[in-house]
């Protein structure tokens, strides 16, 4: 039983962070590696507004989720934008900027771990299992947001135009869609993202600044196991891998620190099956 | 005597006609007479020990670049061959006692090996499913190392090591003899045959297999390679260092050796080493407020790629030189007609 609820925080949260970075990556092709950093720099936002102004806290997550999509924009606008042709380069901005994010944060608030209260107290018991209201809470809203996503994706003329950028930029591009204008939303959407991930999550975990670099590999590897730009298989595989690192904890409680390692065996292990990944199309290649 | 003569003199036009013609080949020149000659000036230790360990770094940027930069395959995971040279030649030395002088290139051949087993796998993964997945291999290696603390010493790592030589200058000239010695060997690989093959595979793999080369061959040889000089500056740096520890295998090294090689400019071999030498003395020269050196060292990467998304050096290269739109040699860029060729430059 505590697998499966610890599988499913872990596997929601690195759902929710893939899907933003699989989309920017597809609409773009930028490798955003500050994409959890965002995440990282939400969570503190959340715990400075709510713990250290005493707001309360749904009003203030809506802010720092508002305002860290703004950094976002922003970051993207003036660091991003300008050296987009030049991979390599758009890579290590990335990097770069999710060390500054680590840095300033470490300034800010010190490198102790901090950790805040949660929205709703209490917990029911379930076959002799504690069960959180917040966990429940947390995964309730995990789910609204994909669904409202997903509706975005594919219900929506915006969605539509995402969608056919992802697949291909330049016809897209012919058929009158404003490829810089899409990926300046797109950025904002999975920013987002990034930031309610933080919303989240804050509440159930602690947080230290360097808290954004475990969820980034299993990220990526969430990503590539499901096929890059595929949202089903990044769904499908952050529970696969969430369940994975759940089980090892549970099985082998002194070897916690393999659960990482476990878990990107079995992404490699798919992989060579299946290059594509999961879920993914196999691209012709780009020449 | 007579035969003396004439090589000097042979000696002294090759430098006149083919060094002394392009500054960037006088840098080049003068990087190894300055590092080969400082010691004559300063024998401060501090000093020293950083141009070691600056040494160490450069060798690992221009192996990343080896196999990066130039055939195109993104590896996000270049501190695993670090780590398993580390870690390899530090085992070797303490459970088996082998001496540095053996267990830093036997570690270097364990690197390979980890080329090769990164590589056959990854054969099928292109750009950045590529990178994804190689930044995974450092951190399965840092759970084993975990698993089994009896053997590797867990999260202090192997302790104790003897270095290669005892005596500053012996380290010192050690350590810049091999990045020298390595570095001229990378760019020598990459100006041969061998390097052309790597520079097409980056630019169009298909094309090159219609041409009836196997790429899997050379896309491995360029991995096995990058292992093997990565492997020995991890080696190095174990025996340096005195300790092999999980720091080896971290995902921030990977992360630095790719912002290093970027910085200086991909596929050029020359670029990373010469960004390690402005880099790491620079994050050394500002440990003064240890709580902004990080901060620092990102925004000075972050502007500069604003301006020079090509690299440092690579820029660098291009204000100070300009290539014949003739024969393709590189001039002065204060030249008005081609060195060679007599033609126009623009």
């Amino acid at each position: 039983m505590n697998i499966i609820i610890a599988g499913l925080i872990t596997g929601s949260m690195l759902a929710l962070l893939s899907i933003g970075f699989s989309l920017i990556f597809g609409v773009a092709r930028i490798v955003n590696i500050a994409h959890t950093a965002f995440y990282m720099v939400a969570a503190y936002g959340i715990f400075y507004l709510s713990v250290r102004l005493g707001l309360h806290p749904i009003p203030g997550m809506l802010l720092a989720v508002a305002a860290i999509t703004l950094l976002g924009l922003l970051a993207y606008k003036f660091l991003i934008d300008p050296i987009r042709e030049h991979e390599g380069a758009v890579l290590i901005a990335t990097i770069a900027l999710a060390m500054i994010f680590q840095e300033v944060t470490l300034l800010i608030f010190t490198g102790d771990y901090l950790s805040m209260v949660s929205l709703i107290k209490g917990f029911f018991t379930l076959g002799g299992v504690k069960i959180f209201y917040q966990q429940l809470l947390s995964f309730g809203v995990v789910l609204l947001i994909m669904l409202v996503l997903w509706f975005l994706l594919m219900k929506t003329k915006l969605g539509l135009a995402i969608r056919s950028i992802a697949e291909d930029r330049e016809v897209a591009n012919l058929m009158g869609m404003n490829e810089s204008r899409l990926a300046m939303i797109t950025m904002g959407i999975s920013v987002a993202l990034a930031g309610f991930t933080g919303a989240v999550i804050a509440p159930l975990t602690v947080l230290s600044p360097y808290m954004w670099m475990e969820p980034l590999i299993m990220m990526m590897a969430v990503v590539v196991l499901g096929g890059l730009g595929s949202i089903k298989g990044s769904f499908v595989a952050a529970y696969i891998l969430g369940f994975t690192e759940a089980l090892v904890v549970f099985l082998i409680p002194k070897g916690a620190f393999l659960k990482g390692s476990v878990a990107l065996s079995i992404m490699i292990l798919v992989l060579l099956l299946r290059p594509e990944g999961l879920f993914g199309i196999a691209f012709e290649e780009e020449r | 005597m007579g035969l003396l003569g004439f090589y000097l003199r042979k000696f002294y036009s090759l430098v006149k006609g083919e060094v002394l013609v392009l500054p960037s080949r006088i840098i080049v020149g003068l990087f190894f007479v300055i590092l080969l000659g400082l010691p004559l000036i300063s024998q401060n230790p501090y000093l020293i020990r950083i141009i070691i360990l600056t040494s160490i770094f450069a060798i690992l940027a221009a192996s990343w670049d080896l196999l990066s930069g130039f055939t195109g395959q993104m590896n996000f995971g270049q501190a695993l061959f670090f780590g398993v040279g580390a870690y390899t030649s530090a085992l070797l030395h303490i459970h088996i006692h082998i001496p540095p002088w053996g267990s830093v290139p036997l570690g270097a051949v364990a690197a390979v090996l980890a080329g090769l087993i990164v590589g056959i796998p990854c054969l099928r993964l292109k750009h950045t499913y590529l990178a994804l997945t190689t930044l995974a291999f450092p951190i399965i290696l840092m759970g084993i190392v975990f698993a089994l603390p009896d053997l590797t010493g867990g999260e202090l790592g192997i302790s104790g090591l003897q270095r290669l030589t005892n005596s500053l200058l012996g380290n010192y000239y050690l350590h810049v003899g091999t990045l020298l010695v390595l570095g001229t060997v990378m760019w020598k690989i990459t100006d041969s045959h061998t390097g052309i093959i790597f520079h097409a595979i980056r630019e169009d793999e298909l094309a090159v297999k219609a041409s009836g080369i196997n790429t899997t061959r050379y896309k491995l040889l360029a991995f096995s390679l990058s292992g093997l000089f990565a492997g020995l500056s991890g080696g190095l740096y174990a025996h340096y260092m005195r300790i092999a520890g999980p720091s080896t295998l971290e995902i921030s090294l990977s992360f630095t050796v790719v912002i290093w090689a970027i910085f200086g400019g991909v596929a050029t071999i020359y670029g990373p080493i010469a960004s390690v030498f402005i880099l790491f003395p620079l994050l050394e020269f500002i440990r003064f407020w240890p709580e902004y050196r990080t901060l620092i060292f990102a925004f000075v990467v972050l502007l500069i790629l604003l301006y020079m998304p090509e690299g440092l050096i690579t820029w660098a290269r291009d204000k100070i030189e300009k290539q014949c739109p003739r024969c393709k040699i590189r001039n002065v860029a204060t030249r008005t007609t081609c060195r060679v060729c007599t033609a126009e430059l623009d």
